[in-house]
């Protein structure tokens, strides 16, 4: 197990800065989720952690050992791809084995933990096997066993379940949150899926466009959001946003008229989770609105609402609730439910 | 009515199928017999050869038809030993310089297209650039400075002029190719292999090569059958007849003053083609292996 510190850490591609300045610190035994939307920098900021992209300028330590200069073979990290990378020539037990032999490894101390991690991931009988021959979800099962054969400090995964269909990436996900309940040793996972960053992370940090938006849990990150980027970003559905106008003691909100709100002035926007808008309940503050659409789920109804200025919000109900489109609803949120931006984005806490 | 609609249909897609066959049929007729026809034509030169070793001198340009009327089987026994050298050892010298020129080949070449398709060094686009020029000038322009820079070196009548450049890296045609095979190559690859703690040696050694066998047997292939049919290099480079390659050797049966023995000399040119034909068989799986191993992902 080990920590990583990363301070003002930068990339710049002949000049072209993708992170800016990124200060991070993952604490020793900890699930740490980058996400963020594609190019947003998660991949190459792991790829620097990994030592397989130079640092342009600050510093990165693992364990309290600054790595900047350190070849990725030495950091003691393993890195999971999201093509699995494994060696085509070469079977799964030598896959499994290959590192280990590189390290000069007694041969009886590689065939014991080669036989522990397939016994742990269960891939024993697909020892003798060419990566060709397997499966989607069985080559990732042989890429993670390439990881943890090492026993390392840290581990790296790189997009890794992206390339799975949707049944196997949740039950794969369970089999990782498992593996980290059982090994206990650092892991950092970047994902474009927020999803997967919701369930699996002890801590999620929320990169765009090469900076960091916010860390914090999953709980953290999805009640009390620190900008308007990770508001809209974590959570699925996502978050209804209106514009509105602060004026001393209160917002008005086109629709659904005042609310009260003490702190600020000028243009402001309020956010209410999809599951905050209720449908059809005559107190509180009500906005009148034609549904549009209805996504049947099962367990719970989409139902997207027009507002009358041209607006459309989206509102959860259960699943049993019976909505078709082109009804006339009344849609409502409670003050204390809402999220509250400034003009540049900026999370206002409501006084309470 | 549903009963004669349905009797209808069934015949008539009997009949489609009856057409579809014969139209199918004559089509496959008309391909095998152009093909076959197109074979005849090109491969005519190697029937023709291997007619006239098998007859005797006066009916080699004499007799029209291909079949000997006499098989002179002794045509190969003495071509054999014809020449005051004999052909074990002409043999046994082009196996030397095509061997060493083929391991040459295909290990700087392919030394040289990993450094250029993975390896970052300054100037590498200069240097790219430079040796694909290379490929655009004819091996007769530099023939003249090269038996200079040679003869200087006091290497002249030796083999060393046909085998050392091979292990320098100087076929820009070989790494090319090699350097196309590399690159599709995932790099992901490289970097598993790296964390896994290999040095950029150990990734050529442990997993570049491995997975390009495709593309080295077609190195190996076309570097055997170019230096084993080289005949300039050697006719240039060496002068004692007992180091003549098989090429050279077989120059020798036409003789200035015009009592030739053409009839051991196709024999011989026959023998010389075989080696080539057994090379291409054994590599040539490799390159199907290879082909079947690439449909991974």
């Amino acid at each position: 197990m080990a920590s990583v510190t990363l301070s003002e850490v930068r990339k710049a591609y002949s000049g072209f800065a993708v992170i800016h300045g990124i200060d991070l610190e993952v604490q020793s035994g900890e699930f740490l989720v980058l996400v963020g939307p594609s190019g947003c920098g998660k991949s190459t900021l792991l790829r620097m952690i990994a030592g397989l992209e130079e640092i342009t300028d600050g510093t990165i330590s693992i364990a309290d050992r600054i790595v900047n200069d350190l070849p990725a073979s030495q950091r003691n990290l393993s890195m999971v791809f999201q093509s699995y990378a494994l060696y085509p020539h070469m079977s799964v037990r030598k896959n499994l084995a290959f590192g280990l032999s590189n390290l000069r490894m007694p041969k009886d101390e590689i065939q014991r933990r080669v036989a522990d991690a397939a016994r742990i991931l269960q891939i024993e009988e697909l020892l003798e096997r060419k990566p060709r021959q397997l499966s989607g979800g069985q080559k990732q099962r042989v890429a993670i066993g390439r990881a943890i054969v090492r026993e390392p400090q840290l581990f790296l995964f790189d997009e890794p379940l992206s390339n799975l269909d949707a049944e196997l990436r949740v039950q794969m996900r369970v089999e990782l949150a498992g593996l980290y309940n059982r090994l206990g040793t650092t892991m950092i996972y970047v994902t474009h899926d927020q999803t997967e960053a919701m369930t699996m992370a002890t801590r999620i940090a929320v990169l765009n466009k090469g900076n960091l938006e916010q860390i914090g849990t999953p709980y953290e990150l999805y009640n009390a959001p620190k900008n308007l980027f990770v508001a809209s970003f974590i959570g699925s559905p996502k978050m209804n946003l209106l514009s509105g106008k602060a004026t001393g003691n209160k917002i008005e909100l086109p629709g659904f008229g005042a609310l009260a709100f003490v702190g600020a002035a000028g243009e402001m926007t309020v956010g209410v989770r999809p599951e905050h808008l209720s449908i059809g309940e005559p107190d509180g503050r009500r906005a009148e609105g034609t549904v549009t659409l209805v996504e049947y789920l099962g367990s719970e109804v989409f139902i997207y609402v027009a507002l009358i200025d041209g607006q459309t919000l989206l509102a959860q109900a259960p699943g049993n609730a019976s909505y078709k489109r082109g009804d006339k609803v009344h849609l409502s949120f409670r003050g204390a439910d809402a999220h509250f931006f400034d003009s540049k984005g900026l999370r206002i806490e409501a006084p309470r | 009515m549903t009963d004669v609609s349905a009797s209808t249909t069934a015949e008539i897609a009997r009949e489609y199928r009856a057409e579809r066959a014969r139209r199918a049929k004559r089509a496959a007729v008309l391909k095998h017999i152009f093909l076959a026809l197109t074979s005849l034509i090109m491969i005519y030169p190697l029937i023709w050869m291997l007619a006239a070793s098998l007859k005797p001198d006066t009916q080699i340009f004499g007799d029209i038809g291909l079949w000997p009327g006499t098989f002179e089987w002794q045509n190969y026994a003495q071509g054999w030993n014809a020449l005051p050298v004999s052909f074990t050892t002409f043999f046994w010298n082009s196996t030397v310089v095509t061997v060493l020129s083929v391991v040459g080949n295909v290990i700087s070449c392919s030394f040289a297209a990993y450094a250029f398709a993975r390896l970052e060094f300054s100037g590498k686009t200069i240097w790219f650039a430079l040796m694909m020029m290379t490929l655009m000038i004819p091996y007769h322009v530099v023939l003249i400075p090269q038996y200079i820079l040679f003869m200087n070196l006091g290497w002249v009548d030796t083999y060393l002029p046909l085998i050392v450049p091979k292990f320098l890296a100087g076929d820009a045609f070989f790494i090319f190719l090699m350097i196309q095979f590399f690159r599709q190559l995932p790099r992901e690859l490289d970097e598993a292999a790296m964390i896994d703690g290999c040095s950029p040696f150990k990734i050529y050694w442990a997993i570049i090569m491995p997975l390009s066998l495709p593309a080295m047997a077609t190195a190996a292939i076309f570097s055997f059958i170019w230096t084993w049919e080289d005949f300039l290099g050697p006719l240039v480079y060496l002068n004692d007849q007992a180091d003549y390659t098989v090429p050279l050797a077989l120059r020798s049966f036409i003789s200035s003053d015009g009592v030739s023995q053409y009839g051991p000399m196709f024999a011989m040119s026959i023998l010389s083609i075989l080696p080539i034909l057994l090379f291409f068989i054994v590599f040539q799986r490799l390159i199907i292996r290879g082909i079947a191993m690439s449909g991974l992902k």
